[in-house]
């Protein structure tokens, strides 16, 4: 028998607004977004990533690491990796990350997962959704490949086999599938046919609840009155290994000129609230004797043979 | 060699025949390149090109790099990514384009990390224009807007890269158009010298089955799609129903996909297929932005859906406010009788 060994995995992970249900209500009679009506959500391809590495950790042990890069509300998708079965989770959040593109979003990124890895470690495998629903890029995977210098899986939806420092993967796309054998360390990005994400654990939800970044501290210790300060609560928390983790800018020791907006090679230069050419059009009563007046008129139009 | 004002587009290829976004880039580049007073050059990785680069010449390019060597024979992100930066740096495009296919969405981002340089995802339209940073009250002139839905589809913005090159973009097959290829094009095909270093062999192709479409939206002459509004399979089933008494072809919206109604091939916007049919219908889809961008420029367009306010109905040439399960059935029933 082969000599098994654990996987160190790390996921990368976005809260997302959920632009599915988006709806009249969504826009401003502006033209601008309220986009305080949508519901922020867990990437839904990102849940398939996390329960790839969640089947890795079944199989092989070692340890599943969640991160995401967001506002501090992110913590929200980190407590939902916890109740799913994370070891360890991250927030790196920092206003001098607003406005990133992709290209400023992978640098973060890729120095968030350098200091995740600490410094004589490193990630056996990193995994992310294909893409994010609010921007449907599917970019930031590729490029943080790139930048912690990785071969990239894309639109990976099994592993084949896992052995040693090899993976074999295989891959779909509408119109086709490969099978490819790479080198571990690798990133995948993973579709959503890959798997059926497991769902929050009941034990989980109870033994993570308290799990929070300093920032909650305020509004959580209301709700729990036995803590009597701030420093109390922090204390209780790291010893239960329930702090999760925050990294500023600074703890990153990010180059600022590669963060945020100025970190983004592209620029908005305008964003169109779409106005429809108004078509010619007709309103056809949803009556039989309506609809089969419409279909002489498109045979008439040779539209309809 | 300075920069140069050159729209580049990346070449896809299977064992000679070139990817359709690769003929229809081509052609866009074209247009591009007459505003910018420049070149079209196509960057056509691949093993035992024959044919193909005197072909692309014919369909627009007016220069071709072929880099013809075994170990680009099947595509790889690294083997691809090292050629394309490489010539990249060499020559320095102003624009370079890449289809919005597997290989380019897997490559583009790649490249464009490489280089530190800006990509726009899925664009369904470039524009040359100018552009003014008004923090700097600078104006950059000519540059390449790239115009995407944003948003979940519910917006449309253009984008710009003022101080990177190339201008990178991918953009979906069918959003451009092609053109007649012109047999007595004259272009220029100049061998690249392909360098790949051991660490571009990380990965290896096992295997690889391309299946045959069985859904062919994008030269379908009638589509009928469906969206949130379809409650069930069994009423999807009626849109099939119609799509078969009219020759045509099943779509869908993405919120239709996403409820598991049809699968992800028969999905129409900015990030399934687009489509230029003679007859659409729309039934029971709302009309996000992302959805319109894939099928807006149909010959005919009949929209059914219950909200009167429905983006949809803009677009649409004839106007059902109704349930789709009543009036789906209605348009069978009509159609049917029509062949009596």
């Amino acid at each position: 028998m082969a000599t098994s060994r654990q996987y160190q995995c790390m996921v990368l992970v976005k809260q997302v607004p959920d632009t599915r249900s988006v709806s009249g209500e969504v826009m401003t009679s502006e033209g601008t977004m309220n986009r305080s009506v949508l519901p922020a959500i867990f990437n839904p391809e990102d849940l398939h990533a996390l329960e790839m590495a969640l089947q890795v950790k079944d199989q092989f042990g070692g340890q599943v690491t969640v991160l995401t890069m967001g506002p501090l509300q992110a913590t929200e998708v980190l407590r939902e990796a916890l109740y799913r079965g994370a070891d360890r989770v991250i927030l790196v959040s920092d206003r001098k990350f607003a406005g990133a593109d992709t290209q400023a979003t992978s640098y973060t990124l890729a120095k968030a997962v350098d200091k995740a890895a600490g410094p004589n470690g490193s990630f056996d495998l990193v995994f992310c959704g294909r893409q994010a629903i609010d921007g449907d890029t599917a970019q930031v995977g590729p490029q943080v490949a790139d930048k912690l210098s990785l071969p990239q899986i894309t639109y990976a939806e099994s592993i084949i086999d896992l052995e040693g420092d090899a993976i074999v993967v295989q891959r779909a796309f509408e119109q086709g599938t490969e099978l490819v054998k790479c080198r571990l360390p690798a990133l995948l990005t993973v579709v959503a046919s890959a798997n059926r994400p497991r769902p929050a654990s009941a034990r989980k939800r109870i033994q993570y609840k308290m799990a929070s970044a300093p920032n909650e501290y305020p509004a959580l210790l209301k709700r729990y009155p036995e803590f009597s300060d701030v420093a109390g609560f922090d204390t209780y928390l790291d010893e239960h290994n329930l702090k999760i983790t925050v990294w500023s800018a600074a703890d990153l020791q990010v180059d600022d000129t590669q963060i945020g907006l100025a970190g983004s090679p592209t620029q908005v230069y305008k964003v169109n609230f779409v106005v429809l050419e108004s078509t010619d059009s007709k309103e056809v009563p949803p009556t039989p004797e309506g609809i089969q007046a419409m279909i002489q008129e498109l045979i008439q139009e040779y539209i309809v043979d | 060699m300075s920069e140069s004002r050159n729209v580049w587009v990346f070449i896809e290829q299977d064992e000679g025949k070139i990817a359709d976004v690769s003929l229809e880039l081509l052609a866009k580049g074209q247009e591009l390149a007459g505003v910018l007073g420049s070149e079209v050059w196509a960057l056509l990785p691949g093993w035992e090109l024959g044919g193909v680069p005197d072909e692309l010449i014919q369909c627009g390019a007016d220069r071709v790099l072929a880099a013809d060597h075994p170990e680009l024979e099947l595509y790889r992100t690294l083997p691809y990514t090292r050629l394309a930066v490489d010539q990249v740096k060499k020559y320095q495009p102003y624009i370079f384009l890449f289809g919005a296919t597997p290989v380019g969405r897997d490559l583009a981002p790649r490249v464009a990390s490489a280089l530190k340089v800006g990509l726009t995802a899925d664009c369904t339209d470039l524009q040359i224009g100018d552009y003014t940073i008004r923090k700097e009250n600078r104006v950059c002139r000519d540059l390449l807007y790239q115009i995407r839905p944003a948003f979940g589809g519910n917006l449309i913005a253009t984008i710009v890269n003022p101080n990177t090159r190339p201008q990178m973009a991918t953009v979906r097959t069918g959003v451009m158009h092609r053109r007649e290829p012109e047999l007595d094009r004259v272009g220029v095909v100049e061998a690249v010298d392909v360098v790949l270093e051991p660490s571009d062999f990380a990965l290896q192709v096992l295997s690889r089955e391309v299946r045959e479409a069985t859904v062919h939206l994008q030269d379908a002459q009638v589509v009928v799609s469906g969206g949130a509004g379809i409650k069930s399979k069994d009423e999807f089933q009626l849109l099939e129903e119609l799509a078969h008494l009219l020759g045509g072809e099943v779509g869908a919206s993405r919120a239709a996909v996403d409820a598991g109604l049809v699968s992800r091939e028969h999905q129409v916007g900015q990030t399934g297929t687009t489509v230029r049919p003679r007859l659409y219908i729309a039934a029971g889809i709302s009309g996000a932005i992302q959805h319109r961008a894939g099928m807006d420029q149909s010959n005919k367009i009949i929209a059914i859906n219950t909200d009167v306010n429905a983006p949809i109905f803009q677009v649409a040439h004839y106007k059902i406010v109704g349930d789709v399960g009543e009036v789906l059935p209605m348009l069978i029933k009509a159609l049917k009788e029509k062949t009596k």
